[in-house]
């Protein structure tokens, strides 16, 4: 013991010792720090930098054109006495959730569909696809086009049947303007959470199925017993992405209806652009998108408890 | 407890027909072992027994009722995976229990059920672990347990100890076999390990190619394999085949072999002269004498016990069992007889066993 303890000792005795930076650079405990380092510059330079700069701006009168000054508060005591403000904090919120829920019960159907023995399988699975891998702005500007006031395909086909008598006008009524642009987010996302959920469900061994069908569990009992339960570690992962995307969605919006009619479909990112790049009120906009960041680190920290590794997953002993 | 009866089962997968008409009975606490080669269609005919897999013609009956059609909860069997099919959110309690939660049953009555059979299998103080927390050893064990919480009439066990090291199988084997003498709950065992059929069964059901082979005690299937193929699956190392023709020699009977070498034998299953034949005669059966077949001595690996020793003979590669402490070398030459006693003699074509008359 003795001599183990004393041997590096009295070997840094006899070889010169190295310089401070050069331990630094060799030392374990530090190489790790080194080779995070060119990650972490990236990480700050473009992430943290702009945000701080974001933030430091909604404390500012800046405009375009004018580097402004510090006012404090001003822009958010402002921004709560905004009407369209509020109105866009609420659809956000109700887009998000709508839209979300919407995506994660379709998308699970999917997944548990595809995952069945079904002809054309690989066919299917790539249809499905199709929305994710659209261009967003191409398939709004299709949406803007199935929604538009005239040449709606929608109002065409129901006017040939003979149901309707006018137009449909989608996107310049209020509350149909905000269930079709909800309607198209809930198209382009569904592929995303139907594939993931999928992947997840592949993970699960069909022995296991086998078994709990021997035990007499129905297929509703094998879905809420072992699907379910096995697949919650995705799900978190899946619905805090679909909803990070979702809250922070700005090209349906933008392409579809740029936040009308009169703001009934801005969103948080809509009204913050129109503000400060339209408007030329950067601050103000900067203020609109920094209050963006509460809520989506609630998502975010709401999802961090639903992923904590439950005590199943872990392994060794007890 | 149940007998149960598999007739005229086949099944076919599309166009493909992976069991060819199987019968076979098992009596009513019978521990019955299907042994073959992977491929043979043991797991498919197990999987049909379950109810995973749907029975293309015949009829599978379970205590006397046609259970073809019935879902496997309505079957009262229950199945050890070989992969034990643990669940791997629930604890090893709630595993066990996990039939019984789905049919309702009050949670003393679960939790009663879970302890006699932890009990019996020794798991009382595993049972709030989670299956990563096991041994493959204790994985087995709970995927036992939750066969024996449902009391079933039959038990399936799917190559149950394929996973385990080769120790802790053989410790398992043993478990087992006590668990059936103790539960006497009629078992359905499949395998493509001849020891663990040989050490385990009461009745050994020995498939090839999706069909039977033969069905016997284990025995009286190393003793009179019903074929070739029998003769050299069962028993370890594989019984020795010599092909060649027969002739009798100055009034006794002789088998020569391609090269011309003659095996001199003590009865011949017929008489007549140059008919070919297959002579099967097992390791320890095949003596090293003064006279006999010429052998050319290859690999030699003592066991302690007993002495291997593989020979090249008349163009056949031979093992040879021997318990003396006879050590040759490579290249030595040996001279070979098979026990007259002991003898096997398969048609040439068919590989059907021949009586010696």
């Amino acid at each position: 013991m003795t001599s183990l303890a004393q041997s590096p000792s009295a070997k840094s005795a006899s070889v010169r010792a190295p310089g401070a930076a050069a331990r630094l650079m060799a030392h374990r405990d530090w190489l790790g720090f080194w080779f995070m380092l060119p990650a972490a510059l990236i990480l700050i330079s473009l992430l943290v930098y702009p945000l701080g700069l974001g933030v430091w701006l909604s404390f500012t009168n800046a405009t375009i054109g004018d580097p402004g000054k510090f006012v404090g508060l001003d822009n958010y005591s402002w921004i709560l006495g905004d009407a369209t403000f509020l109105h866009s904090i609420v659809f956000t919120l109700a887009y998000t959730l709508i839209a979300s829920s919407i995506k994660f019960a379709l998308g699970l159907y999917l997944a548990l569909l595809l995952n069945k023995r079904l002809p054309f399988k690989a066919l299917v699975r790539s249809i499905i696809l199709i929305p994710f891998v659209v261009p967003t702005v191409l398939s709004a500007i299709a949406f803007w086009w199935i929604f538009d006031a005239q040449f709606s395909i929608i109002s065409w086909s129901l006017i040939k049947l003979g149901l309707i008598s006018h137009n449909i006008d989608f996107l310049g009524d209020p509350m149909l303007a905000r269930a079709c642009v909800i309607f198209a987010n809930i198209w382009r996302g569904v592929p995303f959470v139907a594939i993931t959920l999928l992947a997840g469900l592949q993970t699960v061994s069909p022995s296991l199925y086998e078994a709990a069908t021997i035990d007499g569990a129905t297929p509703w009992q094998n879905f809420r017993f072992i699907t379910y339960p096995l697949l919650t570690p995705i799900i978190a992962v899946v619905m805090t992405f679909s909803v990070l995307f979702t809250f922070t969605d700005f090209q349906l919006i933008w392409v579809m209806t740029r936040g009308g009619p009169v703001n009934s479909t801005h969103l948080m990112t809509t009204l913050s652009y129109q503000r400060a790049i339209i408007g030329g009120s950067l601050g103000e906009g900067a203020a609109i998108s920094t209050s963006m960041i509460p809520f989506l680190l609630a998502a975010i920290l709401f999802s961090w408890f639903g992923l904590q590794r439950r005590k199943w997953q872990q392994g060794g002993q007890a | 407890m149940a007998s149960v009866d598999i007739v005229g089962v086949r099944k076919a997968f599309g166009h493909v027909e992976v069991v060819h008409g199987v019968d076979v009975t098992i009596n009513d606490g019978e521990f019955v072992i299907l042994v073959g080669p992977s491929g043979c269609g043991k797991t498919t005919l197990l999987r049909m027994l379950a109810g995973l897999e749907n029975v293309t013609s015949g009829e599978i009956r379970i205590g006397g009722r046609v259970v073809n059609n019935l879902p496997p909860k309505l079957r009262d069997i229950a199945m050890v995976f070989q992969n034990y099919a643990l669940y791997p959110h629930l604890t090893v309690g709630q595993n066990m229990g996990f039939s019984l939660k789905l049919k309702k049953a009050p949670l003393s009555e679960i939790a009663a059920r879970v302890a006699k059979a932890a009990d019996i299998l020794g798991l009382q103080s595993l049972l709030e672990r989670y299956p990563r927390q096991l041994s493959g050893g204790q994985r087995q064990r709970v995927a036992m347990g939750r066969a024996i919480v449902r009391d079933p009439q039959v038990f399936l066990f799917d190559e149950p100890l394929s996973n385990l090291d080769a120790k802790l199988r053989v410790a398992m084997r043993a478990e087992i076999k006590e668990l059936h003498r103790r539960l006497a709950t009629t078992t359905v065992y499949v395998t493509h390990d001849q020891i663990e059929a040989m050490t385990m069964a009461d009745k050994i059901v020995v498939m090839h190619n999706g069909l039977v082979e033969q069905i016997g005690a284990p025995l009286e299937l190393y003793d009179r394999p019903a074929n070739q193929f029998v003769a050299g699956f069962i028993g370890s190392p594989a019984m020795n085949f010599l092909k060649g023709t027969l002739n009798v020699i100055g009034g006794v009977p002789n088998l020569t072999l391609a090269d011309g070498a003659r095996v001199p034998l003590v009865k011949a299953p017929f008489s007549s002269d140059g008919r070919p034949l297959i002579l099967g005669v097992r390791p320890e059966n095949l003596l090293v004498a003064a006279e006999g077949l010429e052998a050319e001595v290859g690999v030699v690996e003592p066991m302690g016990s007993e002495t291997q020793i593989a020979v090249k003979a008349g163009g056949h590669a031979l093992i040879c069992l021997i318990r003396d402490r006879l050590m040759p070398k490579t290249g030595d030459m040996l001279r070979l007889l098979p026990e007259p006693a002991h003898v096997h003699f398969f048609e040439a074509d068919s590989g059907r066993r021949i009586e010696a008359s």
